[in-house]
C-alpha cells in the first residue's frame, strides 16, 4: 500500500457524491478492468452549470479519492469552468498523489470532461434540428 | 482496535524460543567461526548444529552426502542455484525450463539469461496452477541444463507434483531445483522423496529471522559462488557467516519440523472455516488456486466487481491485514503474473485477496473478519460501475423470463 496524504485518505474513507444522477444529461466513462481503474461520471446541467454530478468508480484508493474530489470540484461550476479542471489541480487539491498513482488523477478529470462533452454533443444535435 | 494478521506469508514473527537461541550469538559467542582460537569454537559448532537442523526439516540430514549452504534469503538461494549451476558449466547446453508462476527471484534472473542467449521455457499451468508432468517431458531436450520449478506457489498456494517432475529430470540427467520458500515449514518436505538436487528456503517464512535462508545442494552438483572471497560455506558463499541469523534459522527449522503436523492441521482448519464463512456470507466470491492441493497457509479469493487495493485499505482500517494481487498494489502497476497464468479474467485478478493465516489466528475472530469483509465488499460494490452494470443485466434477464 502506498503512502497517501491525509486528504486522499479522508476522501477514500468518506467518498462524496457516489451514484448516478437520474436522467443524466451527460455520461463519461473511462478506463477498464485491465488497467485496474474504471470511472463513470454522470452530470445534470442547468443554465450551463453542473447542477449535480455523481460517479461510480472501480479502482484503488487513489482512484476513489480522485473521483470524490473531482465531483466536489465540478459541482456548481459552469461547463466552461469545469472543462478547465486539470489533472494537476485534482492531485494538488488532494495534497499530492504517489508518483505511480498520478494516472488515477488523469482518469478523474478525463471522465468528467467526457461527460461534459457528451452533454454538449447532445445539445448540438438538438439545436441543429 | 483489532489487529488481525492474515498476511503471514509476508512475514512471520520470530518465535520467542528462536530469539532466545539467537541472542547469545550477538554478544557472548560473537566470535568468528573461521577463527582458530577458542572464540571461534562455539559459533563454529552452532553453524553445524543449525545445518543439521535445517537438513532434518527437508530430509537431508546426512552430512557429507549433502550440503546446506546458508544464504541471506531464499531469493539469494534461488540466484545461487540458477546462476551458480550455469557458471559451473558442467552440463553443456543452453536451455532452462521453469514455470510461468515462479517467484520473481527465478523469473527475473532467467529474463536476464534469456538476453544472454539462453533459451528459457516457461511451462504453462492449468486453471488451478498445476504443471502437467507431460508438458515437462515434452519440453526436455539434450540442450536442457537446468529445471527449476517451485514446490508450492506463495500466492495461490498450489502444491506441485515435484516428485513426478523431478523424476523426469533425473531420467534425463538434468539437475532439478525447487524453490520451496513458500512450502518449507508449512508442509512436509523430503529432498530424497521429492528427488530434487537443489532446494531453496527462507527462515522468515516459519518463525525464523529475516535475512536467513538456505540452499540445499545434493552432493555431486557443482556450483560457482555468487560471492567470491573466503572459503566460508565450502567456498560457495564468501563473507563472515551471519551466525545469529543462522542459529535462528536452525532453531526455527527444528520447531517447524517438530510441530509441523499439528501446526499444518490447525492452520488448515482455520483457513477452511474462514473460507466457508466468507463464501456463505458474501456473494460473488471466487476461489483461486487448487481446492485441495494447496498450502495450509493459503486462501486466495477474488471479490468480484471491486479492486484489491481498495479492499486492502478498507480492511486495514478495520484492523485486518491482507495482501492483493491487483495491479494497483504492485509498485510496477502490473497485476499478478500468477493470476494471469491461471487464466483469471483481469477484473477478477484486480479483486484478488491473499489471506495467509498462521498459528496465531483464532477461530473466534472469523465472525468479525467475515462481517468486516462483507461490509467492505458491499460498500465498494455499491460504488462500482461493474457491479451496477451487473445489477442492470440481472434485472433485464429477470424481466425477460
Amino acid at each position: 500500500m502506498p503512502t497517501y496524504s491525509d486528504k486522499v485518505m479522508e476522501h477514500f474513507t468518506n467518498p462524496r457524491n457516489i451514484g448516478e444522477v437520474e436522467d443524466a444529461d451527460g455520461i463519461g466513462e473511462v478506463g477498464n478492468p485491465v488497467c485496474g481503474d474504471m470511472m463513470k461520471f454522470t452530470i445534470k446541467v442547468k443554465d450551463d452549470r453542473i447542477e449535480d454530478v455523481k460517479y461510480f468508480t472501480f479502482g484503488c484508493g487513489a482512484a476513489i479519492a480522485v473521483s470524490s474530489m473531482v465531483s466536489e470540484m465540478a459541482r456548481g461550476k459552469t461547463l466552461e469552468e469545469a472543462l478547465k479542471i486539470t489533472n494537476k489541480q485534482v492531485a494538488e487539491e488532494l495534497g499530492g498523489l504517489p508518483g505511480n498513482k498520478m494516472h488515477c488523477s488523469n482518469l478523474g478529470a478525463d471522465a468528467l470532461h467526457k461527460a461534459i462533452r457528451d452533454y454538449m454533443e447532445k445539445q448540438g444535435r438538438e439545436s441543429n434540428e | 482496535m483489532k489487529a488481525i494478521n492474515l498476511d503471514y506469508s509476508a512475514a512471520t514473527p520470530v518465535d520467542e524460543a528462536v530469539l532466545q537461541e539467537m541472542l547469545p550469538y550477538f554478544t557472548e559467542h560473537y566470535g568468528n567461526p573461521s577463527s582458530g582460537h577458542t572464540l571461534g569454537e562455539k559459533p563454529r559448532e552452532a553453524l553445524e548444529e543449525a545445518r543439521s537442523k535445517v537438513g532434518r526439516l527437508i530430509g537431508a540430514e546426512e552430512p557429507g552426502k549433502n550440503q546446506i549452504i546458508f544464504t541471506a534469503s531464499s531469493s539469494e538461494a534461488n540466484n545461487l542455484a540458477v546462476k551458480g549451476i550455469i557458471a559451473a558449466g558442467k552440463k553443456k547446453g543452453n536451455q532452462i525450463i521453469t514455470s510461468a508462476i515462479e517467484h520473481f527471484s527465478i523469473l527475473n534472473q532467467l529474463k536476464g539469461l534469456e538476453k544472454e542467449g539462453y533459451e528459457i521455457i516457461r511451462l504453462p499451468v492449468d486453471k488451478y496452477g498445476l504443471i502437467a508432468p507431460g508438458l515437462l517431458e515434452e519440453a526436455i531436450s539434450d540442450q536442457t541444463i537446468l529445471i527449476s520449478i517451485q514446490a508450492a506457489n506463495p500466492e495461490i498456494g498450489t502444491i506441485q507434483p515435484i516428485d513426478e517432475l523431478a523424476a523426469l529430470a533425473r531420467k534425463n540427467e538434468i539437475p532439478f531445483h525447487t524453490d520451496a520458500a513458500a512450502a518449507a515449514g508449512g508442509i512436509a518436505l523430503d529432498v530424497d522423496r521429492m528427488g530434487v538436487d537443489m532446494l531453496s528456503l527462507a527462515g522468515d517464512q516459519f518463525y525464523g529471522p529475516k535475512g536467513s535462508g538456505a540452499l540445499f545442494v545434493r552432493r555431486g552438483v557443482r556450483l560457482r559462488p555468487l560471492i567470491e572471497g573466503g572459503i566460508q560455506e565450502k567456498g560457495l558463499r564468501a563473507g563472515t557467516e551471519n551466525v545469529p541469523a543462522i542459529v535462528g534459522l536452525g532453531e526455527a527449522a527444528r520447531l517447524a519440523y517438530e510441530t509441523l503436523e499439528e501446526r499444518a492441521e490447525k492452520v488448515a482448519y482455520f483457513r477452511d472455516q474462514l473460507k466457508e464463512s466468507l463464501f456463505n456470507e458474501i456473494p460473488h466470491l471466487h476461489l483461486n488456486g487448487h481446492p485441495e492441493k494447496r498450502l495450509p497457509r493459503n486462501l486466495n479469493i477474488s471479490v468480484e466487481f471491486v479492486e484489491g487495493e481498495a479492499l486492502l485499505m478498507r480492511l486495514n482500517m478495520a484492523g485486518i491485514y491482507v495482501s492483493s494481487g491487483s495491479s494497483c498494489t504492485s509498485q510496477a502497476l502490473k497485476s499478478s503474473h500468477v493470476l494471469e497464468a491461471i487464466g483469471l479474467p483481469p477484473e477478477l485478478a484486480q479483486g484478488s485477496l491473499l489471506l495467509a493465516p498462521d498459528r496465531e489466528n483464532r477461530i473466534e475472530d472469523i465472525p468479525y473478519i467475515t462481517e468486516q469483509m462483507a461490509q467492505v465488499a458491499g460498500l465498494l460494490r455499491n460504488m462500482s460501475p461493474l457491479y451496477h452494470q451487473y445489477l442492470k443485466e440481472e434485472k433485464k434477464n429477470a424481466n425477460l423470463q
